[in-house]
């Protein structure tokens, strides 16, 4: 199981699941972190944390205590081009 | 017509919601208070339309928001601006603009559809469509208006443009029936847990209205939310989502993300940007070194406008209040109301206005940090440092102004959107070392170090104690930020979910319209609150006089009068008026309190007439060294430079012959005033921001406690030990 924390600056991944604390778990998911959606880590602050992603077109900043709460399957850096910047989600599960 | 319509503009932050207000505002805004809390209300009167069609409406700011769902104090009110109040009839007709970001669409829709639900008549405003397009996205608003059977007006606010066809618009839907509700595939576990928490609502007429109440209350109920939520509803909320299988939350926001994104695809053509438009910027600003770097140096301007730039200002500001005072003396006939006037009134309106240069300032440059994009990259690049104390990023500049002076500070915590976040800043940031302390300290180094010797060759003892006390004050701000967020303001893990905007251009209009509206704020509100208490401390310092010392010194002055002659009488004349004083301000309440605290102060190495000066030192620090120059009987005009005080401190006694002025009483002192608030003005202005009598009383009783308990261990420990008696 890989968590968004673990991912390197310029991956991208899938979320799967997200499992923080009840109170910023619906915060991320009305921000658009939504299992399915297609998320990248841009990089990460001077002294290692909080992280940048992007989603939807956007750019959020979240610390690695709530980016370890999302679960992600990382997709091979191969497919870097020609993604849709808001991605559809799939079926939840 | 009966009342005057409401029009309601929301919107994401960063969308350019207030550029949109201000444009249609212009110089009608108002900004008054949302009760209770310190959020900012902007409206403003404005027709819309012209000719027979126009109609004027009442144009209302909401705070900025990315849905609605209560999870800040500005959310909470958008929330209630939008959904109104639970109340059956309805104030007035209402419409909603929602100003979306067209380059990043898919959260501008996601609470456009939220607004939808609602049921009000609604116009969605296409903002920033110039950088949409130069981003090669092609938007089509018409089939984006049918789909959401809203009204959708493409605009670029700063520019003016689209801003008649959004008052057309407007007026069009004014008197129309709310949209039909969006289409959302919201599943059967949902619907049930909607249906079963609508229930509760059974007062709220709408059907409509009333599920829109029932999934506003299933997302944002929550353990220990502060949230005035009936007891039913918070019930059948813990109900439904105990008896649901599925996970609400989720299936909740998906749906309505499902309909986003399918609305994105079919009217939204270009790809939109794959890295952050700024991404070779926020390269550099974001970078181990160059991005420090960039911080340190914007920090520093910071710092140095609240410091130096001030300073002119706050003198004009001071020159000004003089001035005002010796032509009211020159003008008036002597006596009690002059002395009320001068000394209590114009002196406090003086207090007041004092702190203007710097709030003006630090706001200026707040908004501009903020408009332009980069404080949500202060945040980003700090938050490490600050979470090691439970502080957020943002908390930084704050932090930084309290070394210049706590009253722009604790206004800043505004930039906070947590209500925890923002209460643990401003009860901790009064203890950073204000430019105000400075002045005590230089005072107190000038007098008890003058014959030491160097530390290290090169720096003098006092220049090292002064470094101390720099030092003591910024470990005494996060320590309490860590021990006040672990205790009186426990919560749930303090937390960073923060957009990193597009760096844009900020308007000037906008900064001097929330500058103005931060200065006005605190004129009204924290100003009222400063003038009474100057005057009160006014009186205190002054009653009750002593008529038979008044009789003494008249007798003195006569024989001066008689006998002497030139240079000499007015010295002698001068000395006298110090003596005279200081024998007033002796049998004053002040001077009485100050006799009567004395067994209290003594152990810290203070007697009465330091005691006095801590009295005074109330209305604002540094009139701890103008009392101290009334006490020791060489006038209030006296500074921190006067060399004369130095010398009367020096040779000031105990009664049983010690020195009052030993190093280590100096020391304690300057300790006492790292951490004691002495400050009214702070006070006023955290009582003002925080929205209770509460949290500045818990502030004052936690730093004089603090301010007590350091100062006497110091001077008890050095005087056990024989340091520098």
């Amino acid at each position: 199981m890989t968590v968004l924390g673990d991912l390197d600056p310029g991956q991208r991944a899938r979320v799967q699941h997200v499992r923080c604390e009840p109170r910023v778990r619906r915060r991320l998911l009305e921000m658009g972190l939504l299992p399915g959606t297609e998320i990248e880590v841009i990089r990460r602050a001077p002294m290692g944390d909080p992280i940048e992603v992007r989603l939807r077109g956007y750019s959020l900043s979240l610390r690695h205590a709530e980016a370890a709460g999302v679960e992600v399957s990382p997709r091979s850096e191969s497919v870097r081009a020609g993604r849709p910047s808001t991605a559809s989600p799939l079926p939840a599960e | 017509m009966s009342e005057m319509p409401q029009v309601l503009v929301a919107g994401n932050p960063n969308a350019g919601k207030t550029t949109l207000f201000n444009q249609l505002a212009g110089t009608r805004a108002r900004t008054g208070n949302y009760p209770g809390v310190t959020v900012d209300r902007r409206t403003a009167r404005v027709t819309l339309g012209q000719g027979e069609g126009a109609r004027e409406v009442e144009l209302i700011d909401v705070p900025g928001t990315y849905s609605l769902t209560a999870s800040s104090p500005e959310e909470a009110i958008a929330v209630d601006a939008i959904l109104g109040t639970i109340t059956p009839e309805e104030a007035s007709t209402k419409a909603v603009v929602v100003v979306a970001d067209a380059t990043s669409l898919a959260r501008g829709l996601y609470l456009t559809l939220q607004v939808l639900e609602c049921g009000f008549p609604t116009v969605l405003g296409l903002n920033m469509m110039d950088e949409a397009r130069e981003l090669g996205l092609a938007i089509d608003s018409a089939g984006l208006s049918e789909a959401l059977g809203v009204p959708v007006v493409e605009m670029v606010a700063r520019r003016r443009e689209g801003m008649e066809a959004l008052s057309d618009a407007i007026l069009a839907v004014l008197d129309d029936d709310p949209p039909p509700p969006p289409a959302l595939a919201w599943g059967p576990a949902v619907e049930r847990a909607v249906e079963r928490v609508a229930e509760a609502y059974a007062d709220v007429p709408d059907p409509r209205r009333r599920e829109a109440w029932a999934r506003w209350a299933l997302m944002s109920e929550i353990d220990g939310d502060d949230l005035e939520l009936r007891p039913e509803v918070r019930a059948a909320c813990r109900a439904a989502r105990t008896e649901s299988a599925e996970d609400l939350d989720v299936q909740l926001v998906a749906a309505r993300y499902a309909e986003v994104d399918e609305l994105v695809r079919r009217h939204v053509e270009g790809e939109g940007p794959r890295t952050a438009r700024g991404d070779s910027l926020d390269r550099w600003l974001t970078h181990p070194v160059a991005g420090m770097l960039a911080f340190a140096l914007v920090m520093l301007m910071v710092f140095e406008a609240l410091f130096s730039w001030s300073e002119p200002l706050i003198g004009w500001v001071e020159e000004g209040i003089v001035f005002s005072q010796d032509f009211l003396r020159a003008s008036m006939p002597a006596g009690l109301f002059t002395d009320l006037l001068v000394e209590g009134v114009v002196a406090g309106v003086g207090n007041v206005l004092v702190f203007v240069p710097q709030i003006a300032l630090l706001f200026f440059l707040l908004g501009f940090l903020e408009d332009c994009g980069y404080l949500a990259r202060v945040a980003f690049v700090i938050d490490r440092l600050m979470k090691g104390v439970g502080l957020h990023g943002k908390a930084f500049v704050p932090l930084l102004g309290g070394f210049a002076c706590a009253v722009p500070a604790v206004m800043a915590t505004r930039t906070l959107s947590d209500r925890k976040d923002r209460l643990v800043t401003m009860l901790a940031l009064p203890l950073m070392s204000c430019s105000a302390r400075l002045p005590v300290y230089v005072l107190v180094v000038a007098t008890v170090f003058v014959h030491q010797g160097d530390v290290l060759g090169f720096l003098s003892v006092g220049a090292v104690a002064l470094l101390a006390m720099y030092g003591l004050s910024l470990g005494a701000t996060l320590g309490a930020a860590a021990i006040l967020r672990r205790t009186v303001l426990k919560g749930p893990r303090p937390t960073l979910v923060l957009e990193l905007p597009p760096y844009r251009w900020p308007l000037v209009r906008n900064l001097v319209a929330s500058t103005w509206a931060r200065v006005r704020t605190f004129l009204i509100d924290a100003g009222t609150v400063i003038l009474a208490l100057t005057i009160v401390l006014w009186a205190l310092l002054t009653f009750p006089k002593d008529p038979a010392v008044t009789e003494r010194f008249d007798a003195e002055r006569a024989e001066v009068t008689a006998s002497l002659a030139g240079e000499e009488r007015t010295e002698a004349l001068t000395a006298i008026d110090g003596a005279e004083a200081s024998a007033q301000l002796e049998r004053s309440a002040a001077g009485r309190l100050g006799k009567a605290i004395e067994p209290a102060i003594a152990p810290l190495g203070m007697d009465w007439r330091l005691g006095i000066g801590v009295i005074g030192a109330f209305a604002a620090r540094e009139v701890f060294v103008s009392t101290l120059g009334i006490v020791f009987g060489v006038g209030d005009e006296v500074d921190e430079e006067s060399e004369t005080l130095r010398e009367e401190l020096r040779a000031a006694k105990w009664p049983d012959g010690r020195s009052l002025m030993t190093p280590l009483a100096g020391v304690a002192l300057m300790v006492f005033f790292v951490f004691a608030c002495q400050c009214m003005s702070t006070i006023a202005v955290v009582r003002r921001e925080s929205g209770s009598w509460k949290w500045p009383i818990l502030m004052v009783v936690y730093m004089t406690v603090l301010a007590y308990v350091a100062a006497l261990a110091v001077f008890q420990v050095g005087s056990a030990m024989g340091w520098g008696v």
